[in-house]
């Protein structure tokens, strides 16, 4: 039984593999090829963040600091090294996780309050960082330059087409790991941590190492988010680390649902979509924005998902 | 397994909840632990399972000094413990409660490797679940359990964890008359089929004189008597102290 769930998982992620994989076979938008590359990035970053959120109940502002590392690390060694991309992707999640066990070893035994706010002042000191290291990162204007040497194992990334399939690939197959993480007993213990912990702390599970493990996956996976969104802008941006990035994750995970694995998934849908549809009528875009996270919060009180498991029950996770 | 408490002290404050207590529980004893509200019957649990550290004396589990342990160390010695306001997973099923707790009680609960639960973890929750009589309720989460049944759980739990100490804070908390004398008779079940060192708190005299073989009586934070029933039944000081003045509440 349980091993036909986990094939139900690879079941449902092949398929929406082959369906995105399909459609510019049939039809070519460049419009909707961007979205889907935007998308891969926004869903690794939010659905690693519930990794957290929903999981664990660790509230992190400070999210968008391990996306914007995964960036800046990759396209650095990229520009200074002579490493080949799936190296240097590598390299760069690597750093990325280094990172988030540290920053976790610092912030996870701190209480929900705290955490939030602790985690929150990591990544604006990441991201002053960002911006006086001048030499190195370009400051505010961001690394530009490009990213060489687009192509991993002969397969050429600088067309749109080919960078699509890619990132779809890794975000499907990444979402899939982090399936893996919240299914398995590890991942139970997170969801006991979130429900009862002081219960859980009896039971003999140690709060700190449980809170710092999800916090060192939630930022490699953010990382690898990262990775694709400096392919897609072939570089990186200060932005990406700033703290409204965090906020767009944890806006995300609020409109897809935190109980759900692929409510984040549907958020950063919902949320590239409104970007782009609301740009194209009205500068006062975040006024749309908050308007539509206020109906959410004040009418469904839930995410999307959440809200539908919550109308319709009886139907597993 | 023998419990035993020398000369432990804690105090919140200027207040010593729990002032110089030696007490002996051998090996396969049932006691309770009685006393009026205040007395420091809950932080003589706590100071026990380690949710804080005392003042100073020593818990001594076997003859080995296990105060400096964490709660996590001390569950694998072998305590486990229930709580006065049932304490369990509320978003969880009753099966997925227990077989949480013992997976996270077999150390497998930082496995990343596979999907839970863990091979034979099923098997013994469904052991756990037929001791205290939850198996008509497998599938239903924990928040929406009856009270007596989350009451069940969170000792379910507890045992989900193997332990030779059992201790229960007030396991008939906010039960009516009937459910309390069922769930007393489980309990008592329990600690016969188990060959459990049980310590419970209990309010209910009815109860504490009918099942426990010892009684342990504390008052403002010390231990005021220790006997069988008959000898607490007739001890002045316990009659002046408690059992004669406390109108009997719920």
């Amino acid at each position: 039984m349980r091993s036909s769930r986990a094939l139900r998982d690879v079941a449902i992620a092949a398929i929406a593999l082959i369906v995105v994989l399909a459609i510019p076979l049939l039809h070519r938008s460049p419009a909707f090829e961007d979205f889907i590359i935007r998308l891969s990035a926004m869903a690794l970053f939010a659905t690693s963040l519930n990794l957290l959120v929903g999981n664990t109940g660790m509230v992190s502002f400070g999210h968008g600091m391990f996306y914007g590392l995964g960036a800046y690390a990759f396209a650095l060694t990229m520009q200074m090294t002579e490493l080949s991309l799936p190296v240097a992707a590598a390299l760069a999640i690597l750093i990325t996780t280094a990172a988030a066990f540290c920053v976790g070893a610092i912030c996870v035994r701190l209480g929900t309050d705290y955490f939030a706010f602790i985690t929150l002042a990591m990544q604006m000191l990441f991201y002053s960082i960002i911006i006086s290291w001048q030499t190195l990162t370009g400051g505010d204007q961001g690394l530009r330059g490009g990213i060489p040497r687009r192509e991993i194992f002969g397969f050429e990334l600088a067309s749109q087409l080919h960078l699509y399939q890619f990132c779809a690939i890794v975000a499907v197959l990444g979402l899939l790991a982090l399936r893996h993480v919240s299914a398995s007993p590890f991942g139970q213990t997170l969801r006991m941590i979130r429900d009862n912990e002081n219960r859980a702390s009896f039971l003999g599970i140690v709060l700190w190492r449980a809170r710092l493990g999800a916090f060192t996956i939630a930022g490699a996976f953010a990382g690898l988010g990262g990775v694709l969104a400096a392919l897609f802008v072939s570089g990186a941006y200060p932005e990406l680390a700033d703290w409204p990035n965090s906020g767009q994750a944890i806006f995300a995970v609020m409109l897809g649902g935190i109980n759900s694995f692929l409510g984040p998934v549907l958020g950063a849908m919902i949320l590239l979509a409104l970007n782009d549809v609301v740009t194209r009528f009205t500068e006062y875009q975040g006024l749309v924005l908050g308007i539509v996270i206020l109906a959410f919060a004040l009418g469904l009180r839930r995410g999307v998902l959440d809200f539908l498991k919550f109308a319709f029950p009886g139907r597993s996770r | 397994m023998k419990l035993e408490i020398r000369n432990l002290t804690k105090a919140f404050g200027g207040l010593k909840a729990i002032d110089d207590v030696s007490l002996v529980f051998p090996s396969g004893s049932l006691s309770a632990v009685i006393g009026p509200n205040g007395a420091g019957k809950s932080t003589f649990f706590n100071l026990i399972s380690g949710a804080f550290p005392p003042d100073s004396g020593e818990v001594l589990l076997d003859g080995r000094d296990i105060i400096r342990l964490s709660r996590s160390e001390r569950m694998h010695r072998g305590i486990a413990r229930a709580f006065q306001v049932a304490s369990c997973f509320p978003t969880m099923t009753v099966a997925e409660n227990l077989m949480a707790a013992v997976t996270a009680h077999v150390g497998q609960w930082g496995n990343l490797s596979r999907r839970f639960p863990p091979p034979g973890v099923r098997e013994r929750a469904d052991e756990v679940m037929e001791m205290v009589g939850l198996t008509k309720v497998p599938n239903v989460e924990a928040a929406i359990l009856s009270h007596g049944d989350q009451k069940l759980l969170d000792i379910a739990i507890a045992l989900a964890l193997e332990p030779k100490v059992l201790l229960l804070d007030e396991p008939t908390a906010g039960m009516g008359p009937d459910e309390r004398w069922r769930m007393i008779e489980r309990v008592r079940k329990l600690w016969e089929q188990r060959q459990l060192t049980l310590v419970f708190i209990e309010h209910d005299m009815d109860i504490v004189f009918q099942i426990a073989s010892t009684i342990r009586v504390l008052c403002y934070g010390r231990v005021l008597a220790e006997g069988t029933p008959d000898e607490i039944r007739n001890n002045p000081a316990v009659i002046e102290a408690y059992l004669g003045t406390e109108v009997h509440a719920t």
